[in-house]
């Protein structure tokens, strides 16, 4: 019997109609920079290794983490996150809380035992590092991985620099500080404390192919006060550093601290917690113009820190400091009034910043100090070949994480220097001199929509009370629970993260799904180029690009 | 709607169910259409325009039902844009038993398909028939109620582009007020298609009393594919009606076909709910709510209300009827009172259960 041609039509016979003729624009998927990436001093990617964090798999994310930076526990307790500044998420609710969730992965690593990946093939290059701060320590860790023998040399009795001797502990607790520091050390860093540098052109003659100069700064700056024989006047740095080596010096009832940035901040909590009722912060402008960061200043006014906003010490004398009230110019200078005020003191804090003892880079060839601080080129390499210098000592912000990027830098640019390829031994170029231009992305470039509501989560914090009775770490971490709350709180900006919605939504089924970790094609014979997979695309990983015609 | 549970055990995920997978999830409660799988009923080749929210429609549902039966259905097709985008000689594009029918006489040949299937003893087999709107609630409206009143056991799916765009454009029953079509231009006092006519197909269907009643859009597909779920767990007639955009007779970008349906949403112009024997049962809750200028103001059918002057009253007229939806089925309270003349009967729940979120 003849049949009906209806009958006999093959199942989904349309397969023979190459509807990707009608295309003017294809999709393509692509890898774009998310937001924190770029802001990170340190170079850290937050968004690599947030996903693997969201799956549960933090010794993957960790991993991905110390590919740029070794300090994850440090920089998850004294970072000011500008990754978080620049986190999309923040114009849908409130941004996702980077440093929690890096600090948890320190933290884990730690309490695991987790390595950092082995030195590189040795090259027989050996490589002297002056300094074991944030800078030096980053620099070293990426020197060995590259294969170049590293030695650490230092003038105070432990290693640490800033992070030791700067931040007190109940900001950065000390076995967290050496846990992390071991753990460079184990990839085969020497490291020689009490053992100041004084020549840099002396240590570069002892044979090293590289010296690399990581020496802070680490002297308070002494603005004239003028001041009665009996005033008793210290300076934060010093204050901060006798603190970290046990000391705990007598500073009264009533402690003036004088400054605006973070160590005043520091000196005034420090002081609270050696016995001062009365810690009050003198300073010369609003706080809005505070160089202290915000939640530092919050934390401090918690535990009952005063501040005395636009003012000026005028002078000091036993028990008493007269403040000058200022007022802002239009410049938003602040101008002296004339009235002044005399305020009970038994000890005035100087906190008016910080410089770098550059005496052993003095009459080394080339070389060249403005302002203070060592002049040095792109590579950061100084004007003396084969002298590279970094972090605080040279025209920087001055951070820690800072410090740490610019390690990972130098690390790159010594092996340059030095024959090597200037990456590491993985595929990943750590920390590129300059920015990747691929774009970045703007909040516009998401979809939001498809992101679950989800508020911050808040670490918890100690008591007021606890926390100004000693140095207890005040900032406490997140539970595994809120740790990955708080990862899957990522837009994963840029990057696929397989929500399967350019497969789901595609009217033509023509997205292919390679499965789990696979991500997707188009198949291009079907796809008619409409676009609904890049605009529906949460992350922004997909760009709609035109056929050539 | 989503939970964000902060205790044990963490029920938060980056996307939640908002996208189509969420690779974080249990496959098993990800969305069918993420299944490597699926049985993309409608498969690649046809000549639907690009970025059309009806092909794209046919699928979600087709592929929900044939999961929801184990691939044992037959399909009743209504002429219109999906038949002969679907279909031209000599091409099918479909991968389920499918059936072309008349434009208007789809319901009455799902009946009869239903039927035909008892007289057999098959009651394995079930029946999908669908079209779109013109089909639905003009040309076959009368098959369609009769279908209902016979509690037939069918499901019927109207796909709701809001006029005939197949033939071009022209105006149909469920096109709303002010938009332009080619029979209802922009000329004259009041531009565009009158306000005070037109059906809400849905209504009609709640008020025959039928199994089940949802509305849905292909914004959300999540709910789309639960409703086909339910829809097939009921013997009897049951009625679907599917909101899906169309760029060509719209006048919107292709890539805009489910951002426009989520802003019909959204704004409260076109309500997502669900019904059982005559009840309304639950809402879908509108999630960030917008006016209804957000809607209208990226479709060329609406483009008159905003150049080349600002029409108010007539943009006002449309945020009214979105303002009056969303006091009729609560869509924006957090618990909704459901204005309801009749006593509640005695098993329906005192107010609609917010639909259950996958968290």
């Amino acid at each position: 019997m003849d049949r009906s041609f209806a009958t006999t039509l093959a199942v989904g016979s349309s397969l023979a109609n190459r509807t990707g003729a009608w295309r003017t624009e294809r999709p393509e998927y692509v890898h774009r920079i998310a937001p924190c990436g770029t802001a990170c001093p340190a170079f850290e990617d937050p968004q690599a290794w947030l996903y693997a964090a969201e799956a549960g798999e933090y010794e993957t994310a960790w991993r991905t983490l110390v590919e740029r930076n070794p300090f994850p526990a440090v920089m998850g307790r004294v970072c000011y996150h500008p990754c978080q500044t620049a986190c999309n998420r923040s114009f849908l609710d409130e941004a996702v809380g980077i440093n929690a969730v890096e600090r948890f992965l320190g933290d884990l690593a730690l309490e695991q035992g987790w390595v950092l990946p082995e030195a590189g093939e040795p090259t027989g290059r050996r490589v002297l590092v002056v300094g074991a701060g944030p800078a030096g320590l980053s620099a070293a860790y990426h020197l060995r991985r590259l294969g170049h023998e590293v030695t650490v040399r230092d003038g105070g009795h432990e290693p640490g620099g800033m992070m030791r001797y700067g931040i007190p502990t109940y900001r950065l607790p000390r076995d967290v500080l050496d846990g992390e520091v071991a753990r460079i050390v184990a990839t085969g860093v020497r490291i020689e404390t009490d053992t100041p540098v004084t020549d840099a052109e002396a240590a570069l003659a002892e044979g090293w192919d590289a010296v690399f100069l990581a020496v802070g700064a680490q002297l308070g700056r002494r603005a004239y006060v003028p001041a009665g024989e009996a005033a008793r006047i210290l300076d934060a740095v010093t204050l901060l550093h006798d603190v970290a080596e046990g000391a705990r010096p007598v500073l009264g009832r009533r402690v003036l601290v004088y400054g605006g940035g973070n160590t005043a901040v520091d000196a005034a909590r420090t002081a609270r917690r050696l016995g001062a009722t009365e810690s009050v912060i003198v300073y010369r402008r609003t706080r809005d113009r505070m160089p202290a960061h915000d939640d530092e200043v919050a934390q401090a006014l918690d535990e009952g820190i005063q501040v005395r906003w636009l003012s000026t010490v005028a002078h000091a004398d036993a028990g008493v400091v007269r403040v000058e009230r200022m007022e802002l110019d239009e410049s938003g200078f602040p101008q002296p009034t004339g009235e002044l005020e005399d305020l009970e003191a038994d000890t005035l804090v100087l906190a008016v910043g910080q410089e770098a003892d550059l005496a052993l880079v003095a009459g080394v060839p080339g070389v060249e100090v403005v302002d203070g601080v060592v002049q040095v080129d792109g590579n950061l390499m100084t004007g003396r070949p084969g002298l590279f210098a970094g972090g605080d000592a040279t025209p920087t912000e001055r951070s820690v994480t800072v410090g740490i990027g610019h390690g990972a830098r130098a690390a790159r640019a010594i092996d340059a220097y030095l024959g090597g390829p200037g990456v590491t031994p993985t595929t990943s170029p750590v920390a590129p001199n300059a920015r990747p231009t691929a774009t970045v992305v703007t909040y516009d470039l998401l979809n939001p929509w498809y992101y679950a509501d989800a508020p911050h989560a808040v670490r918890p914090r100690l008591e007021t009370a606890r926390r100004t009775s000693g140095f207890e770490e005040v900032v406490q971490g997140l539970t595994t629970d809120t740790a990955l709350f708080e990862a899957r709180r990522c837009l994963s900006c840029g990057s696929c993260f397989e929500c399967d919605n350019c497969y789901g939504v595609c009217p033509d089924d023509a997205v292919i799904k390679l499965g789990p970790g696979g991500r997707y094609e188009i198949d291009l014979d079907y796809c008619k180029g409409c676009g609904l997979c890049a605009a529906e695309c949460p992350a922004g990983a997909i760009e709609m690009v035109a056929e050539p015609t | 709607m989503t939970t964000t549970d902060l205790g044990m055990p963490v029920k938060y995920y980056q996307v939640g169910s908002w996208a189509v997978g969420n690779r974080l999830l249990d496959p098993e409660r990800r969305s069918g259409q993420s299944r490597l799988d699926r049985s993309n009923a409608l498969t690649s080749g046809h000549r639907a325009c690009r970025g059309c929210g009806e092909a794209l429609g046919a699928r979600y549902v087709l592929d929900a039902a044939m999961r929801a039966t184990g691939g044992r259905m037959v399909t009743v097709n209504a002429t219109g844009c999906l038949e002969v985008f679907s279909t031209p000689y000599p091409e099918t594009s479909w991968r389920v038993p499918w059936l072309h029918s008349l434009f208007g006489n789809a319901p009455a040949v799902a009946s009869g398909v239903a039927a035909g299937l008892r007289a057999l003893g098959r009651d394995d087999v079930r029946v999908v028939a669908q079209g779109g709107d013109g089909g639905t609630v003009d040309i076959g409206m009368g098959a369609l109620s009769g279908m209902f009143e016979r509690d037939d056991d069918v499901l019927y799916v109207c796909y709701d582009n809001g006029g005939y765009m197949n033939t071009g454009v022209q105006r149909s029953g469920a096109t709303p007020p002010a938009a332009r079509t080619a029979t209802t231009q922009v000329v004259g006092p009041e531009p565009g298609n009158v306000f005070g006519q037109g059906k809400d197909m849905a209504r009609i269907a709640i008020a025959h009393d039928v199994r089940y009643v949802a509305t849905a859009s292909i914004a959300d597909l999540r709910d789309l594919e639960e409703k086909v779920t339910r829809a097939m767990s009921f013997h009897g007639a049951r009625y679907l009606h599917v909101l899906v955009p169309c760029p060509l007779g719209w006048g919107t970008e292709s890539a805009a076909t489910v951002r426009t349906a989520r802003l019909a949403v959204e704004s409260g112009f076109f309500p997502v709910i669900e019904a059982v024997e005559g009840e309304v049962t639950s809402v879908r809750r509108i999630r960030r709510r917008v006016p209804v200028e957000d809607y209208l103001v990226d479709q060329g059918r609406f483009a008159h209300l905003f150049k080349p002057v600002r029409r108010q009253e007539v943009i006002d007229h449309l945020q009214a009827i979105a303002d009056r939806n969303i006091a009729r089925y609560g869509l924006v309270e957090p618990v909704a009172a459901l204005p309801s003349s009749a006593p509640p009967a005695p098993t329906a729940p005192p107010a609609p259960p917010v639909r259950p979120e996958v968290p």
